[in-house]
This record gives C-alpha cells, structure tokens and sequence, in this order.
C-alpha cells in the first residue's frame, strides 16, 4: 500500500516561474487494483505519479510504501526502492535510442547483476509474451507506437516489480492499440499487480477493470471514486 | 561476487553499445585525441631514442679532448702540447688529431672534414681517397666509385674518390663527416706538419678520467679538457633542449585538446541528459551511471592513446621522425638520417598516459555526476 500524506510539489520555489505543481494531497493506493489519476493536462497528475514512483521527491509531506517512509530517503537507497518495487511505462515510452528492443527490455536489470543468458531468457520470455519475439533484434526507432509500448511495458517487468506506472500511456495509440493495452492492464491485475495509470482518456478512465478513479485539477484531487 | 561481476560487465556491454551508437561522433573525438598522444608520443620517443643512440655512438669517442685556447677561442696544438700530454702519468695513449669545418657552396652544407686515427682502424683512406657519411654522400650524389671534389675558402682543391659511404647507424654523428688522408688535409687547409686541431687522451683507469683531466689542465693551463661524460651530457641536454621546444611548439594542439575537454566537461548533450534520466528512472543507481560512463571515457581515451602511441612508434622507428626532423635534428641542412633503436621508457609512457587520459577521463565525469545526483525527473524534464 502507498500512502501520500499532505504531499505538495513546488518547481523553481524561489523564482518568478514557480510552479505549485501538487497542493497538498492525501492518498491512499491500495495493493493488486488498478488506480487511475484522471484530470486535464497542468492538472499535477503526472507530478503526483513521478513523486509516487520516487522519480522526484515531495516538497512537503510524507510517502510511504508499506508503511515504510520513503519520502526522506536519500538517493541511493531511493533508487534500490524505484527498481525492486516500481515498473515504469512513460507516455513517450523513453526508450534509449539505437538499441535493440531486447537491450531495451534488459537494461532496468543490469544493475542487479543477473547472469547474461538469464536475463537474455527473461526478456526474450517477456518480448514473446506481448508478440514481439520476432522484433527483439529490431532498433527501437524503427518500431510502431504500439510496438514501442509494448517494449516499454516489458521493459517495465523485467524486475518483476509490484507497481506497474504508466502514464498517459494510450496518448499516442489508435483504438485498437487501447484495448491491447487494457487487455495487458488487466493480466498485470490479474497477476496481483498494483497498476497505476494517468490518463485523461475516457477509454482509459471509463474501462472496467478500473477500480479506482482519482480526479485532479490544479494540483490538488478534486473527487476520488472507488 | 558473481553478481558484481555480471553487473559491470553489463555496464562495459552498455558503455561501448553506447559507443557503437554514435560511432561519427564518438571516431572524430578519438582522431583528435589520437592526433595529440601521437604528436607527444612522437617528441618523447624520438627524445629517448635519440639520446641513448647519441650517448652509444659516443662511447667510441675518447675519454678526454685536449684543445689549445687563446682569449677563449679554438687554437691548434703543438708538437709540445702532445709532448706534455704523453709525461702524464696514467695516460695510456696520446693520439693527436686534425679535423676542421668546410662550409660547401656545392651542397649548401657544412662538412665536417677530419683524418682518421689510429684508434679507428676500420676507417683508413689513401691519398686521393674519402670516407664520407651519408648525409654527405646524399647531399652530393656520390657513392663508392664516385670523385668528390671540395674547395676550401682559400680556393684550394680537394679532388678525392669515395671509398666507402659511412653506415646510417652511425649518422647521428657522422652523418656531415669527410674522412681524408692526413697530407690531402694538411695541403687542403694549407697547416703545417707540426700542428693538430686537438689531441685524444687515453686514460689506463677509466675512472681517473676527471683527476688526469684536472692534472692535465695544471700542465698546460692554456688548455680546455672535454671529457666523453662532458660530451654525452652536452648531446642530451641538445635534445632534451630540442625535444622542449618540440613540446612547446605543439602547445597548440595541447590548447586544442584542452578546449575538447573542456567542452566535454562543461555540459552533457540533452540526450545525452535524457538517457542518464531514463536510465536512472528504471533503477540504475549513481554509481551504475558513473561507472558506466567512466568505462566509456577510457574506452575513448585508451584507443586514442594506443592509436596515437602506435602511429608515433612507427613514425620514430620505421620513418626516422621524418615530420620533426627539422627541429629535433638539426644538422645545418645535413639532416641525419639514420634508424633509431625502438625503445620505449616505461616512466615516459606512463607519464604520457597521465597527462592524458586521466585529464580527459577525470574531466568527462564532472557533468555526468552533476546529472546523475540530480532527481530522474528533473533530468528528464
């Protein structure tokens, strides 16, 4: 379970350009469902989300994973806790350019010090999973969007992570490609997954295997429904 | 330890994929790179070489010069000089010379024309005949076989036949040498029978070279006495000179390579910063980063140093340093041509590799650390 208590989010604090990105939220994103973070573009979910994922830290307030605080973690320890319990999908997936999509898959691994043909086995398991074994030795430049994201959402996997995070991830994605990526929502659900996800895409926040919506506008959560 | 092992040789797998991937880039860096270990690599062999061949070839030279001075000037010594020298106890052989300096229109070269001694048996030459070294034989196309003809600056003649051409070992320092019978050079320079340019002193014990040369100078204080280990310091600090002002010359391409270094340590590319952010999201820690980058910037600057040391190894030892000749050998215009035994000093080569690779390696990592420290997301934004 991630608990956010009285979380605030200020870019460039002591400049003419300050931003209050998140003001102050107190949320609760309970294990093995599906959390979506809904609201228009500005409205702070994808802060809230980076500051979830421990890709940045709160101004204020307090974050806790499992009752653990992580939120004054330093650096070295917070990143131990970004790769063993978090899976990220970005909404311009953030693959490394010129490397193949099964390099691409392996990389949040390397630090871990898994065996070469091991991890190899794992991410090839994981390509061919999301039917892209015979695109594992293609560029990843030279892949569709959907293709893309599926890598991204394997790359997400390979440390078997219990939070799966993606955000906005049917942005760039036709209608058949948003079901796919619901369809793969829901097996990581299935598998006992915590899966959160921002999105503003009705298809995305009126699905059925969302358990939770989470409304924000202006950097603050505006209604919650479970 | 195992599992350290796998993870940095996924980090060396990923630096040099990282490499491959911007391969333009990444080869114009290690030119230039390799184009400044090459230039310095180059001074310092040819330095090293240079003055251990000096300091072999003269060993043969005699263990004390004895020349007669006047108001600090060169004079030739008498049949009395030598006759003094050879009272000198501990002195096991005194062997006058003739030598002196031509300045050859023909070639536009000096000469340095000389009369072989006894202590050079393997260098006699007739009347009418020249020994000469290859500097001297190239500048004037003649070879075994072929007539020499020189004209001192009083107009006299010199007509000799080439006996033999002086072998390019040796050119360091015989590459401007004429080796003529001792009546062709007395006519030639118009001296009398009882004169010699200076006189080669041979001492019974090696190591009284200083004590008899401190004697001898009591005995005759008109004269100068050079010792072989007054000559080889003089031929090292030459080229030790030479090779200074070889470096200071190539300052420019050091101030080049300054300014490539320090512009890559001022700032990483914004996808450069990019990656590091991803990398950092999916879980690599600082260190991985840092570690990674760090094999990057010594596979960049080890393959520019071996490269640049291989090219200037081969420059030195297989084309005599043909790009430095004019500085670094000097010669008037004779410059000697001659190849250098390969040697390489460890200290030297390992200096080298101090002054540079670790400055850029070192320099590299300054803004990758600022961009690794920071958060992913701040990175990525």
């Amino acid at each position: 379970m991630i608990e956010l208590t009285g979380v605030t989010k200020v870019y460039d604090q002591d400049k003419p350009t300050r931003v209050d990105a998140v003001r102050g939220v107190d949320l609760t994103i309970d294990d093995g469902r599906v959390t979506v973070l809904a609201g228009p573009s500005g409205s702070g979910k994808t802060t809230l989300l980076t500051v979830i994922g421990c890709l940045a830290r709160p101004t204020t307030g307090r974050v806790a994973i499992d009752g653990d605080l992580v939120s004054g973690l330093p650096e070295r320890f917070l990143t131990e806790v970004r790769r063993k319990t978090f899976g990220f999908v970005f909404q311009r997936f953030n693959l490394i350019r010129g490397l193949s999509a099964l390099d691409n898959v392996m990389l949040p691994a390397y630090p871990t010090g898994i065996a070469h043909a091991a991890l190899r086995d794992r991410a090839l398991a994981l390509l061919d999973h999301f039917g892209l074994a015979d695109r594992s030795r293609a560029v990843v430049e030279t892949l569709s969007g959907g293709e893309s994201q599926r890598v991204a959402i394997a790359r997400a996997l390979i440390n078997d992570p219990a939070v799966v995070i993606a955000d906005e991830p049917t942005a760039s994605l036709d209608g058949a490609r948003v079901e796919q990526f619901l369809t793969i929502a829901a097996e990581l659900k299935a598998q006992g997954k915590t899966v959160l996800i921002t999105s503003h895409d009705p298809r995305i926040t009126r699905a059925a295997l969302v358990d939770r919506l989470v409304a924000m506008a202006d950097g603050r959560i505006v209604e919650a429904t479970s | 330890m195992r599992a350290a092992f796998e993870r940095r040789r996924h980090l060396l797998d990923f630096a040099v994929a990282s490499l491959l991937r911007r391969p333009a880039k990444n080869v114009g860096l290690i030119v230039v790179y390799a184009l400044v270990v090459f230039l310095l690599a180059s001074v310092m062999l040819f330095g090293t070489a240079v003055r251990r061949e000096a300091s072999a070839v003269l060993d043969a030279a005699p263990e004390i010069a004895a020349q007669a001075m006047t108001m600090g000037r060169h004079e030739m010594s008498t049949a009395g000089d030598v006759a003094a020298l050879k009272g000198l106890r501990g002195v096991r052989r005194v062997e006058p010379r003739l030598w002196g300096y031509l300045w050859d229109s023909a070639g536009a070269a000096n000469y340095t024309l000389k009369v072989p001694t006894a202590a050079e048996p393997g260098l006699t030459v007739a009347k009418g005949e020249a020994i000469v070294g290859e500097g001297v034989a190239r500048a004037r196309k003649v070879s075994p076989g072929k007539m020499l003809f020189l004209v001192s600056p009083a107009g006299k003649f010199l007509r000799t036949k080439v006996k033999a051409v002086l072998p390019s070992t040796t050119a360091l320092v015989s590459t401007d040498l004429v080796l003529v019978e001792e009546g062709d050079f007395r006519a030639f320079f118009e001296l009398p029978p009882d004169v010699w340019t200076d006189v080669a002193l041979t001492v019974t014990n090696p190591r009284e070279v200083t004590t008899i040369a401190e004697k001898a100078s009591v005995k005759l204080p008109g004269h100068r006495f050079v010792t072989r280990a007054d000559m080889i310091r003089t031929t090292e600090a030459l080229f030790s000179w030479r090779e200074g002002l070889a470096l200071a010359l190539l300052g420019g391409g050091l101030v080049a390579f300054a300014i490539l270094a320090f512009d890559k340590a001022s700032g990483l590319s914004a996808e450069e910063r990019r990656e590091i952010g991803i990398l950092k999201a999916i879980g690599w820690e600082t260190s991985d980063v840092i570690l990674m980058k760090l094999w990057e910037g010594l596979l960049i600057s080890l393959a520019a140093f071996l490269l640049g040391f291989a090219a200037a190894y081969a420059h030195v030892f297989l084309w005599s340093a043909s790009l430095f000749e004019p500085v670094l050998k000097g010669w008037s215009t004779l410059y000697p041509r001659f190849p250098l035994t390969p040697e390489i000093d460890a200290l030297e080569l390992a200096t080298l590799a101090v002054l540079t690779v670790v400055p850029y390696v070192a320099a590299i990592q300054v803004p990758i650390w600022r961009t690794a420290t920071a958060d992913p997301d701040v990175v990525m934004r």
